[in-house]
């Protein structure tokens, strides 16, 4: 499944209305800009997409964040008149920051710079700039008119000199890096799953989702936090015993042994384990109006494990549209993107966010309000 | 034969561990948990999805239905018999209840319809039982404010929606963290669309109501669609009855349920019509077409 963040540029109203489409609160339509995150469907044959469509204007950053940290490939508008812009660098700084790892730059309005190739290969080029410096692993380019549809479905007869796929030939093809850290075997515990039943008197499943790695029964797992050595006895789904259970995959894993396991323990591999560590550094997105309380304390959420933390340091805030750290005003706003350290309350185990995007990442909650207000990514 | 269209459904299996992995996190989030069961394919797919989460214990969550009262009959002893068999606790509480309180004024007149007034009824249920979490079978492609759900929806002690005030929901992690009297609303299947719904149910082999398939039944049509004919309902000036092979796309109140006209008396047959329309199921549904913001305003009390 292919999860498409749309942001950048909006078509003007004059063309093809999409927002129509996604802007469904109210709010929204009376003033004709999204606000929130809305997410549309649509299939062919080959594929089937999510559209997170979500707004552009830099007080939504943390909207684009959101709908960037489930996506797989980013489509960023550029108007062929106006070329890269401070949105351009700030929209391709979200994705990357993300883990997006593939970028597809539309250069549109091509039937406005009478479909100059030249025009074109001068924006791919200062693009390519762009993606060398935030290292994203895969760009591609596409010269369109959604105005007048020119290599949107089809090929366009009025720029011959782009041989390459259309936009929707691509997203259909476009092959997705999946399963990001299929090295590192890693198995959150959500809940335990004890039927009390005759038949399965002494089962004892820990439900979770996959989030790296491949996992087989007989194979040896350590529990963390607390270090228990166990062998896996059996994955099972719904009456099925898996022989083997991938990244992705809900299951049930039982143990040989009987070990004290609760939500927020992680089962591994014993020759790779996550880093166990108090003092944690990442890049957070800030979500609230209330800003970040240096020296504060938040609950984070990391899988299914929960910690108290306190604010240690904001070492700089990132200016996303010129990509400069600031280090002098660290007063970390609603929409601000900023490097922190923090010390948690217990040992917490995880990766860094570009090994593992699961055990990466993180999200602050205010203990008073319960409200999230920040979403964090593990350097 | 599985695959009817021959569309690539690997994408099915990405749904049901995303819907399990959601149904596990409300097992593990949240105390008094109940499951919004209509008897309705989306609802029937949830239990599915539910019993695999947990298996082999039985599902941690009570079974809710709001019921209206005009219900399709068999729909009732669906219900009935799918508690039984997987052996759910189920909860009923009822529209007319409200109604004989005084808590809601019933509609009058030609579209009246006690569709609203569930919000009511469901609202107070969630009282009566202490419920701090409802677990939902709605979906984003369903309606456009519902494309704007969170998984995780929070509701404030009057049980109202916030839409502009929404928790920002990252990755899967899940904030189900609420003061109390306020509770969830989660969406588990809130990725899927239509034509996942009925792939899943014939990938998975899953029984529904005969009301999904072809039938003889009287019906009318009105504003150019076809709504099941009862006792109860008024018809306006030049409506007629007549009877024909419909079938239903959803099942909720027959006041507001639309009908297609179907030959179609299998999974493979539907799936075919419902590839070829354009119309998305709730078009048909003669509640959402009230005004541009129906929808939203009714989550906004409290509708699910």
């Amino acid at each position: 499944m292919d999860h498409i963040v749309q942001s950048g540029k909006r078509l003007g109203r004059e063309e093809l209305d999409l927002s129509l489409l996604t802007d469904g609160l109210r709010a929204e339509r009376e003033q004709g800009i999204t606000i929130d995150v809305a997410y549309r469907y649509f299939a062919t044959p080959a594929r089937k997409f999510i559209i997170a469509d979500t707004p552009g204007h830099i007080q939504y950053t943390r909207n684009m964040v959101t709908g960037a940290s489930t996506a797989d490939l980013a489509v960023i508008l550029i108007d062929a008149r106006k070329g890269v812009l401070e949105q351009t660098i700030r929209h391709s700084y979200i994705a990357s920051l993300l883990d997006i790892r593939h970028i597809i730059f539309c250069i549109n309005k091509m039937d406005m710079t009478n479909w100059s190739q030249e025009g074109f290969d001068k924006i791919v080029s200062e693009l390519g700039k762009l993606v060398s410096k935030l290292g994203i692993p895969d760009a591609r380019y596409i010269p369109i008119s959604a105005k007048y549809g020119d290599n949107v479905v089809d090929n366009s007869v009025n720029m011959p000199w782009y041989s390459g796929k259309t936009f929707l030939r691509l997203i259909e093809t476009i092959e997705i890096e999946k399963n990001k850290d299929p090295e590192n075997n890693r198995f959150p515990v959500q809940t335990i799953i004890r039927p009390h039943t005759n038949e399965f008197h002494d089962y004892r499943g820990y439900a979770g989702r996959v989030a790296g790695g491949v996992f087989k029964p007989g194979e040896e797992v350590v529990v963390l936090p607390s270090m228990r050595k166990s062998k896996i006895k059996s994955i099972d789904m719904f009456g099925k015993t898996l022989s083997e259970s991938i990244s992705g995959d809900s299951v049930a894993i039982s143990l040989e042994d009987q070990i004290d396991i609760s939500r927020g323990d992680m089962l591994v591999a014993p020759d790779d384990l996550p880093v166990i560590s108090q003092d944690i550094n990442l890049m957070v997105c800030w979500f609230n109006e209330q800003p970040l309380r240096n020296g504060g304390k938040y609950l984070v959420r990391i899988n299914s494990n929960e910690a108290g933390c306190i604010i240690k340091k904001v070492n700089y805030r990132l200016n996303i549209n010129t990509l400069e750290k600031d280090t002098e005003n660290i007063s970390v706003q609603m929409n601000d993107i900023a490097d922190i350290t923090i010390k948690t309350s217990k040992p917490l185990f995880f990766d860094s966010y570009k090994k593992n995007n699961i055990t990466g990442s993180m999200i602050f909650i205010d203990e008073g309000t319960n409200e999230t207000v920040a979403a964090g990514m593990i350097i | 034969m599985k695959n009817p269209l021959h569309i690539n459904d690997e994408h099915l299996k990405e749904l049901e561990n995303e819907a399990i992995f959601v149904m596990r996190e409300v097992a593990a989030q949240f105390e008094n948990k109940a499951l919004l069961f209509s008897g309705g394919k989306d609802s029937i797919v949830l239990v599915h999805l539910a019993r695999k989460a947990f298996w082999p214990a039985k599902i941690p969550f009570t079974l809710l239905h709001i019921d209206t009262g005009h219900n399709f009959g068999e729909t009732l002893i669906f219900r009935d018999d799918l508690a039984k068999e997987f052996g759910c606790n189920l909860i009923v509480a009822k529209v007319q209840d409200s109604i004989d309180k005084g808590r809601v004024i019933e509609e009058q007149g030609i579209n009246a319809s006690r569709n609203k007034a569930q919000s009511v009824t469901l609202l107070d249920a969630i009282e009566e039982f202490k419920l701090d979490v409802a677990i939902g079978g709605g979906r984003r492609d369903e309606e456009k404010a519902r494309a704007k759900e969170r998984f995780f929806s929070h509701r404030n002690e009057f049980g109202q929606w916030d839409p502009k005030n929404q928790r920002p929901e990252l990755w899967n992690i899940f904030n189900g963290r609420k003061h109390m009297g306020e509770h969830f609303r989660v969406f588990p299947i809130s990725n899927w669309t239509e034509l996942d719904v009925w792939q899943y149910i014939l990938n998975e082999n899953i029984k529904l109501p005969g009301l999904y398939y072809t039938h003889r039944r009287k019906i009318f049509s009105r504003n150019g669609t076809y709504l099941a004919w009862a006792p109860f309902m008024q018809l306006k000036p030049g409506e007629e009855v007549f009877e024909t092979d419909v079938r239903c796309r959803t099942i909720g109140d027959i006041t507001c349920t639309g009908v297609t006209l179907s030959k179609a008396d299998n999974l493979e047959d539907i799936i075919a019509e419902i590839a070829a329309t354009r119309v998305t199921e709730r078009g048909g549904r003669y509640d959402d077409k009230r005004s541009e913001a129906a929808m939203e305003d009714r989550k906004k009390e409290g509708y699910f």
